[in-house]
């Protein structure tokens, strides 16, 4: 949405669905459950929604900004500006309306004096701190009911359904129905107070649609570990760090509910572990023992496990890790996002080591990938790693509904006791017998003279008995090699948009919907069409080398500063070295769609060798000017 | 291969050639030894290897693990038959862990060294020793790096000298005092000199439904056996005091109702399997917490090398048991028992609607 940007006071052309909050309050104020009343009110009225967070790493007392971006046409990436600000939080209040763009409308408590401020902007100042007396006569809830008492009032003001506020308040708070009965009054007080001493000039309001009937809501970290759940994971071990916490703790919440027989007796053993070092040791030995092992961490983490993730390829061991990605170095800013351990991830460990991963987009992708990173690890008997991020992990996206996992899950080669009777005892632990450099394994407790064999990280024979012999050691890595060209046709393939255009861009995660989006603005504003592919998945299958074959320009678009995955396409790919150039963003927060579109344009002027490029962009002329959301 | 080659304890000299289980000693052999001639570790393999042939252990229902260092070596050279896993530096009870969560009916028996679990892998050593896993931890303590070619270890004595001369000027770990403090539930120091008082409490710790761990002092005949040092056999022979005569009667044994006890104190374990002890030098019940706690301070006051049982807890918990996993392993599981219907999966669909 453009047309409000440059907007005075006053505006009369009507916003309908296309807008964006920013709610600043406390953190610990408990105003997560007020955002998310509002983010499921709108979402209850068929208008597409997203919810992302920023938040402080505190606990309580530092500025947290919740932002929903409402928008009919479905695009949910994060919006740069809040066309509305809701200033709950008095010790960031000034700072939030300084950086207000002009033209916004600014919701505060009337005792903050702020209504000098900024006389380019809408004020509407509100009596939150005696509205709530009445709303409230508990004294120690009132802390938290004053939250609601915005949501009441946006209600009033952007048109938002007072039924759909009340619905969503009742399956937030579903199993505290006094919470329901404290809260409730205050977002009809907020609502009639607005409605009675309000006069509305702004622009925003809601129309209900219907483009939420089959969705839902959910962070990608839960999406993730239902996907674990449903896919015979068996066997975590983890440790706490943000923004992946969340993942195992849901995933223990929801087998404790889901995964535990009649008896009482549970299919799955959680450990919390005393660092990750031990979380990622104790998924080796569980997915050397047989089960379907998993852990989650973050960029430090990932540090920490290198030794073992080294050992998990070379011994050949199957596991899985979930790098809930956050922005670094070191603890950097441990509560905002970054696709930052691209390198850190593919290549982890000493040694040639490189790694199986796949790049979930969206809760839906979260949830399948769970259960197809847990097959590969089994099918390829190697360390397998969802790359995730803050921004999946831990914001609310509206998604899909994840279908019903139908198939058996994929245990990969292992022979039982039967099999060894048939092979009379035969067998070589890593003989690459079917040629896709994958051997067999056995799991401890086989009931077989012959099943055990001795698991290493050093050199070792097809028969796994210890080896420094050169020839051993060369034949065993060519093996891993096949073993990793057999992955590449394993792996998830990329989503191409093809449009014909001989600019390419590559991207993957969680900018999916800002980069279609400036795609689309591109074309509609700029009149360059550019054709799209999505990775979802290293190594490269064989549709991402034909997507940068078949284009003269690829731009790969990431969330680093070292442009980390163009690093790696030039080396896995180099006969597309020349053609790669980089659109970065690195502040910390999710990519905008403004951010892709700018970059694009800036390089692409001044692209020599693509005529083509020019062409598209002499014919845009009428639309400079029109920038895109930034 | 290193155990095989040794000759039986008196004690066991009229053993059939098979054990309960049918298997012969050969079946409970590993691979040739690769240690330095006369390495207390090969010594420690050995009684493994007996003890394991004695209970009738079945060698499929076993994993043998390590981390890494001349001692970590040593599974490969035990328990053919059993899965192994030489892992990282420091790090087996990690993988330890893991290996319990995926099957819970496996006996662990693992094999580290003091570098490997005092030094580097103090982290893991610690956390183990909270967590009730049915794993045998053995130490073999040379006070020394031996992989690495005599650095000090963490459990070398302060004032004991490296081979080169220098002098340690730390204090030393005790690993039995720390697992006796964390809770462990079977905690014995052992002389790999002395083989018939290693022999049954390897037994009684393969038989203990537990963590059992063992710091076994076993010298480096390469780095660390000349004079000056603590860990050296001709120190270890002269400064060890054997608490009592140790034995140990699986559950099976129909004999042992029927033999004189004599004055021996006899400890019963949650499986119905005794360790009988016999004492020497003072009566002390290994299974009276704040004894044990007592007779670890004084052989530190002392500077004796106390060996023998020093702590057993008969009746200890799983941890597998106490997080309620099911009884089938873990890693047999398919989507049969572990995925949730339909039904689940829509109920939280339309929750999050
Ligand atoms: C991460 C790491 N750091 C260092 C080493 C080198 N290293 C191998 S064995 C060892 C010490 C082993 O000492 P100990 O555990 O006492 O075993 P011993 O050889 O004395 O039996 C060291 C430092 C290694 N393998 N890995
Ligand atoms: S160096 Fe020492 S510990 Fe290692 S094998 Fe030789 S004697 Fe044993
Ligand atoms: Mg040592």
């Amino acid at each position: 949405m453009t047309t409000a940007t440059a907007a005075p006071p006053q505006n009369t052309t009507k916003v309908v669905n296309d807008f964006s909050f920013s709610i600043a309050t406390a953190n610990g104020s408990g105003s997560q459950t007020a955002n998310m009343v509002l983010l499921r009110g709108l979402f209850k009225m068929g208008i597409p929604v997203s919810g992302k967070n920023m938040f402080p790493s505190n606990i309580q007392g530092l500025p947290t900004w919740f932002t929903i971006r409402v928008n009919k046409d479905g695009w949910i990436g994060r919006a740069t500006t809040p066309d509305i600000i809701v200033c709950m939080n008095p010790e960031s209040a000034v700072e939030d309306v300084e950086n207000a763009r002009k033209g916004a409308v600014l919701i505060y408590d009337d005792s903050l004096g702020l209504s000098k401020m900024r006389p380019d902007c809408i004020h509407y100042p509100v009596p939150f701190k005696k509205l709530v007396v009445d709303a409230c006569p508990d004294l120690k809830l009132r802390k938290l009911v004053i939250n609601m008492l915005y949501v009441g009032v946006c209600s009033a003001l952007f048109n938002i359904s007072e039924e759909s506020l009340v619905a969503a308040l009742e399956s937030q708070l579903k199993t505290k129905p006094k919470a329901v009965l404290a809260n409730k009054p205050a977002i009809q007080l907020g609502r009639k107070w607005a409605l009675e001493n309000i006069k509305k000039v702004d622009a925003f309001s809601c129309e209900p649609l219907n483009k939420t009937s089959n969705k839902i809501i959910i962070e990608g970290n839960a999406a993730t570990a239902l996907g674990l759940m449903f896919n015979g994971c068996t066997a975590v071990a983890w440790y706490p760090i943000t923004p992946s916490s969340s993942l195992c703790e849901s995933l223990e919440d929801y087998m404790r509910d889901y995964r535990v027989n009649p008896d009482g007796k549970r299919t799955f053993a959680v450990v919390q572990a005393e660092d990750e070092i031990a979380a990622c040791g104790m998924i080796t030995g569980a997915g050397w023992a047989g089960a379907r092992a998993f852990t989650s961490t973050s960029g430090p983490g990932v540090s920490l496990m290198n030794e073992m993730i080294g050992l998990g390829y070379f011994a050949e061991i199957p596991f899985v890790i979930c790098n809930v990605a956050r922005t670094g170095p070191s603890t950097g800013l441990p509560t905002r996002t970054m696709q930052g351990d691209i390198i850190s991830v593919i290549y982890a460990s000493h040694g040639d080591t490189k790694h199986v991963a796949v790049f979930p987009s969206n809760p839906k992708e979260a949830f399948e990938m769970a259960g197809i990173a847990l097959d590969l690890a089994e099918q390829l008997q190697t360390p397998v790693f969802i790359n995730s991020d803050l921004d999946l992990g831990m914001n609310y996206w509206m998604s899909d509904r994840f279908d019903y996992p139908t198939g058996p899950i994929k245990r990969g080669k292992v022979l039982h006791k039967e099999d060894l009777e048939k092979l009379k005892g035969q067998w070589a632990r890593y003989k690459d017998v079917d040629g896709d450099g994958i051997g067999y394994r056995t799991l401890p407790g086989t009931d077989h003279p012959n099943a055990a064999y001795f698991t290493r990280g050093t050199g070792h024979t097809e028969q796994a008995t210890y080896s420094e012999k050169a020839t051993d050691w060369k034949k065993n890595m060519d093996r891993l090699t096949r073993k990793f060209n057999t992955a590449k046709t394993l792996v998830p393939k990329p989503v191409i948009e093809n449009k014909g255009s001989t600019i390419g861009l590559l991207y993957f995660g969680t900018t999916d919907s800002s980069v279609r989006e400036a795609a689309s603005i591109l074309e509609q504003q700029h009149g360059v069409r550019i054709d799209l592919c999505r990775l979802r998945a290293f190594p490269f299958s064989k549709e991402v080398e034909d997507f940068l074959d078949k284009h003269a320009v690829v731009y790969v678009c990431e969330m680093n500063r070292d442009a980390q995955m163009a690093m790696v396409i030039r080396a896995e790919l180099p006969n597309a070295a020349t053609k790669i150039r980089s659109i970065l963003h690195y502040d910390g927060l999710p990519l905008t769609a403004g951010v892709v579109v700018s970059e694009f344009l800036a390089q692409h002027k001044n692209e020599p060798h693509s005529t083509a490029v020019a062409q598209q962009l002499s014919q845009a002329t009428s639309a400079v000017g029109s920038k895109g959301r930034d | 291969m290193a155990g095989t080659t040794e000759a039986a304890p008196p004690a066991e000299s009229k053993q059939p050639q098979v054990n309960l289980i049918g298997l012969s000693k050969k079946d409970y052999g590993g691979l040739k030894s690769t240690l330095c001639i006369g390495c207390g570790h090969d010594l420690i393999t050995a009684r493994i290897i007996d003890a394991c042939y004695n209970l009738g252990v079945r060698p499929e229902n076993v994993a043998k693990l390590s981390g890494i260092g001349c001692s970590s070596k040593t599974p490969a050279y035990f328990l053919n038959r059993s899965h192994g896993f030489n892992s990282v530096h420091g790090r087996m009870p990690a993988i330890a862990t893991g290996v319990q969560m995926a099957n819970k009916n496996l006996k662990m028996i693992a094999v580290s060294g003091d570098g490997d679990s005092a030094n580097i892998g103090m982290g893991h050593f610690v956390h183990v020793m909270r967590r009730n896993l049915n794993l045998l931890y053995i130490v073999e303590n040379n006070g020394v790096y031996g992989l690495t070619k005599g650095q000090f270890s963490a459990t070398a004595d302060k004032g004991s000298k490296q081979k080169s001369g220098n002098v340690n000027p730390n204090e030393p770990i005790d690993l039995c005092e720390m697992a006796y403090m964390l809770g462990c539930g079977f905690v014995a120091r052992l002389f790999a000199g002395n083989s018939k008082q290693m022999t049954s409490v390897i037994e009684a710790a393969i038989a203990y439904k537990g963590l059992a761990f063992l710091d076994i002092i076993s010298p480096c005949v390469t780095f660390n056996n000349h004079e000056g040092s603590t860990k050296s056999f001709a120190y270890a022979k002269g400064n060890e005091e054997p608490l009592h005569d140790i034995g140990f009667v699986p559950a099976y044994d129909p004999t042992y109702m029927e033999m004189d006890h004599g004055e021996e104190r006899e400890i019963t374990l949650s499986d119905g399997s005794h360790i009988t002890l016999k004492a020497l030098s003072k009566d002390f019940d290994p299974s009276d917490r704040v004894a044990a706690g007592n007779q670890i301070m004084e052989a530190k006051h002392s500077k004796k090398i106390l060996t023998g049982l020093i702590y057993v807890n008969p009746k200890s918990e799983l941890l597998m048991d106490q997080m309620q996993v099911i009884d089938t392993p873990l890693s047999l599981l398919t989507e049969k028992e572990t995925r949730p219907a339909e039904s689940v999966l829509k109920q939280i669909m339309d929750d999050l609607a």
